[in-house]
């Protein structure tokens, strides 16, 4: 429960944040661990909790906003980041989260994420990938590989699939991420990291849906795995993986997988957050086999967000004519009067 | 021309229609606006029709790229922009192929001689030729006018191209129809003057221009008649010139002020609704926030997330959009959340008609949602009625927290009128109160405990300690709020959703009815429909039969008296620019035998076309 600090600050805990609604996801899911950790960073943000709301559209993710004690508001298929750019925008002050799934947010909702992102609204959109449409029972998604059998593609998917980071790149993100749902530090980190950036922070999430789609995420978060699979991004370090054997470099456009004791350290591949969009979308599109996954930041610019703009365009236009006067607006510039 | 002007006869004419018809690129709606502002100024009342094409520029000369501006002004009061107009005003001949049949034979028609030969007259359906030079227009009277050749003389010395030269032509048009009907230049000279203030070569060409036209009337003989329409009696007090778009918008924003909040906007660009976009943008300082949307859900969608943080929202579309916006509508219904989605209809089905009139979006307002989604619809008369409609739509959305449907049309969304500008104090307060502690003893905050008078459930937003709450699409638990799949609490919320619309009765005025309260036929009609109506009724009273007039603001509920009135005529004529949605409605709701006088061609209703059609059906019914 909440504590009142000596200064007169509520301090709150992660047991603020619970609601006394059942949570009613699959035993097992991953949401379970992105809840435990979202609950767990809520309190550590210095942000009231009445100032938070969590928005979401359909699926299993989107049941979210009933499990969090926050004001929230489950919306509908795919349209979760217009409803939250609508709140953002008369409302600049709150702290806005999205969370969505690949189906929600890449299928039928892609349009409405695309143009978040290019206004780059001050919000946080989380978009669990588990790569199934898991609330409709099993059918493949826009993230599913070419070739997932699934009760809609018996003989496997023929579509080509959105790599998430890679939309969100190509959209003008500021701030895109990639964390795990068995990964709790990372997770709880990539959030905090997310919620301090001024504009849309994309987050992708490996989230395991362990009915529909069990172990898709496996070779990057299973501990046999995960060393081989895993490339940890941190700004101004060396792009380096399985214990800092092996590191990437690039040779043009392309990265290439060396051994450290090959080539030395500083022949490895700087992350930089801040650098080409060309070098960003290459991290993004790292993947097993060939290559571990990046998680962590991958891309974090400034850019002024659309809520800022439209508030200050508000604020700029009182300045220049006043604040709006009821009886000179019905009037007109011409009117008349007649005797 | 004469070397000596003749004093011409000036006739008194009650009224007048004039049409401006032309290319799309001529200017027509323009030169049609600046006629209606000096009108308005000259103490006339009126009424205009815009009417143009769907394409941008559709090729020059053709029929498909005639563009219109019907005005009809007046000594005394002016419903409508007129059925037939007494004066064309035709630029080329496309222009006046496609108005002729509209003209009454003898009327008076001005034509650009220069735009005439054979091959554009061949074009456009004049087989024989130019038809300035046989006997196609023997029974009008027809004035030949250089217009071309008159702007090229006056502006020599302009240091303007030859195009942009020719395209001063129009104001020589208005110049000229200054003069035949005595109005004064100076609200054009000075609108001139502002309008292209930093370009002084266009100031001076237009200005040329349309001083040129004038003088054309002054000096030559050809017209030895002028006429005047004097001032109409009307209602002292400060007026405007408004479109019903611009009074929408002005009426959301007054909605939104009143209620003690800033307005807020999505919306996606759709003819005939974008103007209100437009207008709404220009109005910053009031706080108001347009979204120009990426598609027309976002746009709604977005709204509804203003809304749930606690401003007065709006979604503007027309036809396809409210199609569009279905679902996060019916959200809204059961989320319990304030919302005006004004539709500004136009012929459908799918894109259909995009700039001609139609009523024909009722059913979707009505029904047009899954599930049981009941909402109260309001619709605006006249341009100048938009303003008070809206201000309704907000007064019913933030008293009983519910989406509300504005229709309007595309007739009076671009018709303008003179509008006797309302004192600020007159209009209604909407004090909007949030809860800022808990609802219940043992509970604490519920959002969905109702208010026992409106059923309303408070509008607790974002940022109040204490009422943090979840709302959503799923069906929810009576005053809890939680997320519920119990049978009987399902039916319970869809009949208090229903309740709460249908309870919007007690709050509404009972319909006026024009005429007496019974009779041999009622007229019942609602929207853009009003003008044609009201004057087609007084033409039947003047023939002294017993009609009488109702006009619904309010469609949903639909008022108390509604079915009285429906029972005290011999017989009910429900007249919409539609099949018949109303119509089915008020059979439905009474178990009344309405019938139908409908018309779908993208047009309003003329006078003389419904007064002909009454009269039809009443000998068909032996009423007459």
């Amino acid at each position: 429960m909440s504590v009142q600090t000596e200064s007169g600050a509520v301090k709150l805990t992660r047991k603020d944040f619970k609601t006394d609604q059942d949570v009613r996801w699959c035993p097992g899911c991953g949401d379970y661990a992105i809840l435990a950790q979202v609950q767990k960073v809520f309190p550590t943000l210095g942000v009231p909790r009445e100032n938070f709301a969590v928005i979401s559209g359909i699926g299993c993710s989107s049941r979210f906003p009933y499990y969090m004690n926050t004001y929230g508001f489950h919306t509908i298929h795919g349209r979760a980041p217009a409803f939250a750019t609508g709140l953002k925008s008369t409302r600049p002050e709150l702290s806005v989260w999205v969370i969505s799934g690949d189906g929600d947010g890449l299928s039928i909702g892609g349009n409405h994420l695309i143009h978040m992102l290019r206004r780059n609204v001050d919000l946080t959109f989380l978009l669990f990938n588990n790569q199934i449409y898991g609330l409709t029972k099993g059918q493949y998604s826009p993230t599913s590989e070419v070739g997932k059998r699934t009760k809609s593609s018996p003989l496997g998917s023929i579509d080509e699939p959105f790599r998430p980071l890679s939309v969100a790149l190509g959209a003008e993100a500021t701030f895109v991420a990639r964390t795990a749902d068995r990964e709790q530090k990372h997770l709880a980190a990539t959030l905090k990291a997310a919620h301090e950036h001024k504009g849309t922070s994309f987050v992708e999430i490996f989230q395991n849906c362990n009915i529909f789609n069990d172990g898709a995420f496996f070779h990057v978060t299973e501990k046999a795995t995960k060393r081989a699979n895993q490339l940890i991004l941190t700004h101004g370090e060396p792009l380096t993986f399985n214990g800092g054997e092996q590191g990437i470099v690039f040779e043009g456009f392309e990265p290439k997988i060396v051994d450290v004791a090959d080539v030395g350290l500083d022949a490895i591949h700087v992350h930089d957050e801040g650098g080409s969009l060309a070098y960003h979308l290459a991290l993004a599109r790292l993947r097993a086999p060939e290559f571990p996954s990046a998680l962590g930041v991958l891309r974090r610019v400034e850019r002024p967000s659309y809520d800022e703009m439209l508030n200050a365009q508000v604020e700029a236009d009182r300045e220049k004519r006043g604040r709006g006067e009821l009886k000179r607006l019905i009037e007109g510039p011409e009117p008349w009067m007649v005797s | 021309m004469s070397a000596n002007p003749i004093t011409p006869q000036v006739h008194k004419r009650k009224m007048v229609a004039i049409r401006f018809a032309g290319d799309s690129g001529d200017g027509m709606q323009l030169t049609g606006s600046q006629f209606t502002h000096t009108s308005a100024l000259a103490g006339n009342d009126l009424a205009t029709f815009p009417d143009f094409p769907a394409e941008i520029r559709a090729p020059a000369g053709t029929l498909a790229g005639v563009s219109g501006f019907q005005i009809q002004f007046g000594s005394h009061e002016i419903f409508t922009p007129g059925d037939k107009p007494d004066v064309l005003v035709a630029m080329n001949p496309a222009a006046l192929r496609a108005n002729l049949d509209r003209v009454e034979r003898g009327s008076m028609i001005f034509v650009n001689d220069d735009a005439f030969d054979d091959r554009a007259s061949k074009k456009v359906g004049f087989d024989n030729g130019n038809p300035l030079l046989d006997d196609t227009l023997a029974d009008y009277r027809v004035f030949k006018v250089p217009f071309t050749t008159l702007n090229r003389n006056a502006l020599t010395d302009s240091p303007l191209s030859q195009r942009d030269k020719d395209r001063s032509k129009n104001f020589v048009a208005l110049g000229l129809m200054y003069w035949v009907f005595n109005r004064d230049m100076d609200f054009t000279l000075q609108w001139i003057t502002k309008k292209f203030a930093g370009k002084p070569d266009v100031i001076a060409a237009n200005t040329a221009a349309l001083k040129t036209g004038y003088n054309y009337g002054i000096t030559t003989d050809t017209f030895q008649e002028t006429f005047q329409v004097g001032r109409a009696d009307i209602e002292p007090g400060l007026y405007r010139q408004i479109t019903g778009n611009q009074a929408s918008a002005l009426g959301f924003i007054a909605g939104a002020n009143l209620a003690g909040k800033e307005l807020f906007l999505g919306s996606y660009p759709i003819t005939p609704a974008s103007d209100i976009l437009h207008e709404l943008s220009k109005h910053k300082h009031f706080g108001v926030r347009t979204f120009q949307a990426e598609d027309e859900i976002a746009a709604v969608c977005a709204s509804i997330g203003a809304a749930f943080g606690g401003a007065v929202a709006l979604t503007t579309t027309s036809g396809p959009g409210v199609a569009l916006k279905g679902e996060a509508i019916g959200l809204a219904v059961i989320t319990e959340l304030p919302l005006v989605i004004a539709s500004i209809q136009r012929g459908g089905p799918s894109t259909g008609l995009p700039t001609k009139t139609e009523q024909a979006d009722l059913n979707m307002a009505v029904f047009g949602r899954n599930g049981e989604a009941p909402m109260p619809i309001v619709a605006a008369s006249t341009p100048g009625d938009c303003f008070h409609a809206a201000i309704e739509a907000v007064r019913l959305a933030t008293k009983y927290m519910t989406p509300v449907f504005f229709l309007s049309d595309g007739y009076i969304a671009n018709g303008a009128e003179p509008w006797k500008v309302p004192e600020v104090d007159s209009l209604p307060d909407l004090t909007v109160t949030h809860p800022e502690g808990p609802n219940s003893e043992e509970h604490g905050f519920l959002p969905y405990k109702r208010d026992v008078e409106t059923l309303a459930r408070p509008w607790a937003v974002p940022g109040t300690a204490g009422l943090e709450h979840r709302i959503g699409g799923l069906e929810k638990s009576k005053d809890f709020g939680n997320v519920s799949y119990d049978p009987s609490n399902h039916e319970h919320m869809c009949k208090i959703r229903a309740a709460k619309v249908a309870n919007i009765v007690n709050d509404i005025p009972d319909a006026t009815v024009f005429g007496e309260d019974s009779g041999d036929v009622l007229l019942i009609g609602w929207g853009g429909t009003f003008g044609a109506l009201h004057a087609a009724t007084m033409h039947l009273h003047a023939a002294e039969l017993s009609v009488s007039h109702v006009h619904l603001r309010h469609l949903n509920p639909l008022p108390k008296n509604v079915p009285t009135l429906l029972k005290s005529f011999k017989s009910v004529y429900c007249c919409e620019l539609n099949q018949g949605q109303l119509r089915r409605l008020l059979r439905a709701e009474y178990l009344v035998d309405v019938k139908g006088i409908n018309k779908m061609q993208g047009l309003p209703f003329g006078v003389e076309e419904l007064v002909g059609r009454v009269k039809e059906e009443m000998k068909a019914e032996g009423l007459l």
